[in-house]
C-alpha cells in the first residue's frame, strides 16, 4: 500500500434526464484487490464504471485515481466494455482489437507498429487465444470475444482495470480462464473492479465488494459485508437467501443500466 | 477527352463518398448520410444567394455549416425523445423543401437550376473548365472533386486509428481519451463538403446511392477495414465507367446509370461474395448438413 487509494469516489450522483440513477455515492477503494460490483439489473452498475471513467456526465461529485483526475490517470487504466456494447460484424480480427487497447497509449498521430503487434500477440496467448489471432471476430463464440475483449484490457498495461460483465453469457473453460487472470493481475499488485451477478460466486471470487442498488449499500471485506441482511437491503425483499448458495434474482444481462 | 473527363469526375466523386460511405455503414449512419446530402440544398443556395457566383468554396462552406447543423438537429431531437428515424425524416426534409423554395423563389436572378440541383448534370463538366491566367486547367469539377478527395484520404489517414475506434466501440475510444465528439462532427463535416462537391455532377438525390451503395458491396467482399475502404472506391470507379458506357448504350442519363450499375455490382457481391454471399452461405450449410447426415 502506497496510501494513494486507486480510486475514490466522493458524493456521486447520476442522472440519465430526469431519472437519478445513483445517489450519493462515496467509496475508497483498495490497492491489489479483486473487487465486485454486486446488484440487482437496473442498479447503476454499469453507469457507476461509466460514471468514473467519464463516458456518462455526472451531476455531482468527485472521482480520484490515484490520486489525481481521470484525466491525468488515463494511461493507468483499462477498460473492458459489455461485450454486447460493440457490432461484432465489423470488419476487423482478433489481433486487430487487442491493438485497440494501444490507441490510448499512441498519442494522435502514431499507428500502431510491430511493438503494438508483439505485444498483442502477448496478450491474446495470456487468455488462450493466440491460435485465433487472424480470426474474423464475428467468427468467434461468445467465451472467445470476451476473452479477445479481456486481451484488449491487458493490452493497455493499466494499473487499475473496470470489468463490465466480463461473465456474462460465457463458457465455463472463459470462466475459469478469466479468473486465473483476474488472480494474474492481482499478484501483479493490479486493482480490478468487476460488474458481476452471479452472487452464487461472489464470495469465491472476490476479495471485496461494493453492493449497489440506487446508492451504495454496503462496501468492505466480503466476508464483512456479503451478509444476508445486507443483501436483503440490496435486492429487497423477494430474496429467498441460502448463504453460501445464494439464489441469483437478477440473473439475465444487465444492459439497460 | 469527353469520355475521360466524365469517368474521371464520377470515379472521383464516387471514391470520396465511398470512403466516407464505409464509415457511415460502420456506424449504422447510413440514413444520416442520406439526410446531410439532401439538407445541404439550403446552404448551396445561401451561398449562391451571398456570393453571388458559382463559387466553390463558397458552396463547399455554405454545404459544410448546413450539414453540421442537420446532424446536430436530429441529435437535439432525439434528446427531446423523439425516435431516431423521425427525428432524420423530419430534419432533412424541412431543411431540403427550404432549399427548393430558396432556389426556386430565386431562380430568375442567380444560374441554378432545380433539375441539375437534383439529377446533376455531369454529361457538362467537360465544358465548365477552370481558367486561371489564360490557362485552361480542365473542369473545375474534377479540380474540385479531386480536392475533396485528397482532403479524405488526408484526414482519414492521419486519423485513422481514432476513426476506426470510434466506429467500433466509441465507449473505449471516449475512455482513452480520443474526442469522440470532434472525430464524428469532422466524418460529418466530410460527407457535407463531398455531397457537395458531387452534386454537381451526380445530383442531391443520386449522391446518396454513391455513399452507400459502394460501401454497402465493399463490405460484403471482406472482413478488413483497410481493404473495405478500398474496395469502395474500385467498386466506385466501375460504377462510374460502366454506368457512363451504359449510358452511353442506351442514350440515357449518364448519373442513373452509374448508380444502377454501382446496385448491379451489389447484388452480384450480395450473391456471389466468398465471404457473405448468399450462395456461399446456402453451400456452407448444404455441407454441414450433408456433413451431420
Amino acid at each position: 500500500m502506497t496510501g494513494i487509494f486507486p480510486l475514490q469516489v466522493s458524493n456521486l450522483t447520476v442522472a440519465y434526464q430526469k431519472k437519478t440513477v445513483l445517489r450519493n455515492v462515496g467509496f475508497n477503494i483498495p490497492e491489489g484487490k479483486l473487487i465486485g460490483i454486486i446488484g440487482p439489473n437496473g442498479a447503476g452498475k454499469s453507469t457507476l464504471i461509466k460514471a468514473i471513467l467519464g463516458l456518462v456526465p455526472k451531476v455531482d461529485g468527485e472521482v480520484s485515481i490515484f490520486g489525481g483526475s481521470y484525466r491525468n490517470r488515463r494511461k493507468q487504466v483499462g477498460y473492458v466494455p459489455q461485450r454486447e456494447s460493440v457490432d461484432w460484424d465489423f470488419p476487423t480480427n482478433a489481433l486487430d482489437v487487442v491493438m485497440m487497447g494501444r490507441y490510448g497509449h499512441l498519442g494522435w498521430f502514431r499507428r500502431p507498429g510491430a511493438e503494438e503487434r508483439r505485444l498483442g500477440m502477448e496478450c491474446l496467448d495470456k487468455v488462450g487465444m493466440s491460435a485465433f489471432s487472424g480470426r474474423q471476430i464475428s467468427q468467434l463464440s461468445g467465451g472467445q470475444q470476451q476473452r479477445v475483449f479481456l486481451a484488449r484490457a491487458l493490452a493497455q498495461e493499466a494499473d487499475l482495470y473496470f470489468m463490465d460483465e466480463p461473465f456474462a453469457g460465457v463458457d465455463a473453460k472463459t470462466e475459469k480462464a478469466i479468473i486465473g487472470l483476474l488472480h494474474q493481475l492481482k499478484s501483479q499488485g493490479k486493482t480490478v473492479l468487476v460488474v458481476h451477478h452471479d452472487l452464487a460466486t461472489v464470495e469465491q471470487y472476490f476479495d471485496h465488494i461494493l453492493l449497489v442498488n440506487g446508492e451504495l449499500i454496503a462496501a468492505g471485506p466480503t466476508n464483512e459485508t456479503f451478509t444476508p441482511e445486507n443483501l436483503q437491503r440490496t435486492y429487497g425483499g423477494t430474496m429467498a437467501l441460502i448463504k453460501g448458495n445464494a439464489a441469483s434474482p437478477g440473473y439475465g444481462g444487465d444492459a439497460s443500466c | 477527352m469527353a469520355d475521360f473527363w466524365i469517368i474521371l469526375t464520377g470515379t472521383l466523386a464516387a471514391a470520396s463518398c465511398g470512403i466516407l460511405g464505409c464509415f457511415l455503414i460502420l456506424r449504422r449512419m447510413a440514413l444520416v448520410g442520406d439526410a446531410i446530402s439532401h439538407s445541404v440544398l439550403p446552404g448551396i443556395a445561401f451561398a449562391f444567394l451571398l456570393s453571388d457566383s458559382r463559387d466553390s468554396v463558397f458552396m463547399l462552406a455554405g454545404a459544410a455549416v448546413f450539414g453540421l447543423i442537420t446532424v446536430f438537429l436530429i441529435q437535439f431531437l432525439q434528446r427531446g425523445g423523439l425516435q431516431a428515424d423521425a427525428s432524420i425524416g423530419i430534419v432533412f426534409t424541412a431543411l431540403f423543401a427550404f432549399g427548393v423554395i430558396l432556389i426556386s423563389r430565386n431562380a430568375s436572378h442567380i444560374d441554378l437550376d432545380l433539375d441539375c440541383v437534383l439529377f446533376g448534370e455531369i454529361a457538362y463538366v467537360q465544358w465548365d473548365t477552370w481558367i486561371l491566367n489564360g490557362y485552361d486547367l480542365g473542369p473545375s469539377a474534377v479540380w474540385m472533386l479531386g480536392g475533396t478527395l485528397l482532403l479524405i484520404v488526408l484526414c482519414v489517414g492521419l486519423f485513422y486509428k481514432q476513426f476506426k475506434l470510434c466506429a467500433f466501440d466509441p465507449a473505449l475510444a471516449l475512455a482513452c481519451g480520443i474526442p469522440v465528439a470532434l472525430f464524428h462532427y469532422l466524418l460529418m463535416g466530410l460527407v457535407s463538403v463531398s455531397t457537395v462537391a458531387s452534386f454537381e455532377s451526380v445530383g442531391a438525390i443520386l449522391v446518396v446511392g454513391m455513399l452507400i451503395i459502394p460501401a454497402a458491396t465493399a463490405y460484403l467482399l471482406t472482413d478488413r477495414l483497410s481493404v473495405m475502404l478500398l474496395y469502395s472506391v474500385v467498386a466506385g470507379a466501375v460504377s462510374s465507367a460502366g454506368g457512363y458506357y451504359a449510358a452511353v448504350w442506351l442514350d440515357s442519363s449518364i448519373a442513373g446509370a452509374m448508380i444502377v450499375t454501382a446496385g448491379i455490382l451489389f447484388l452480384l457481391a450480395f450473391i456471389f461474395s466468398p465471404l457473405h454471399g448468399v450462395a456461399a452461405r446456402y453451400l456452407k450449410r448444404r455441407r454441414l448438413k450433408s456433413a451431420a447426415a
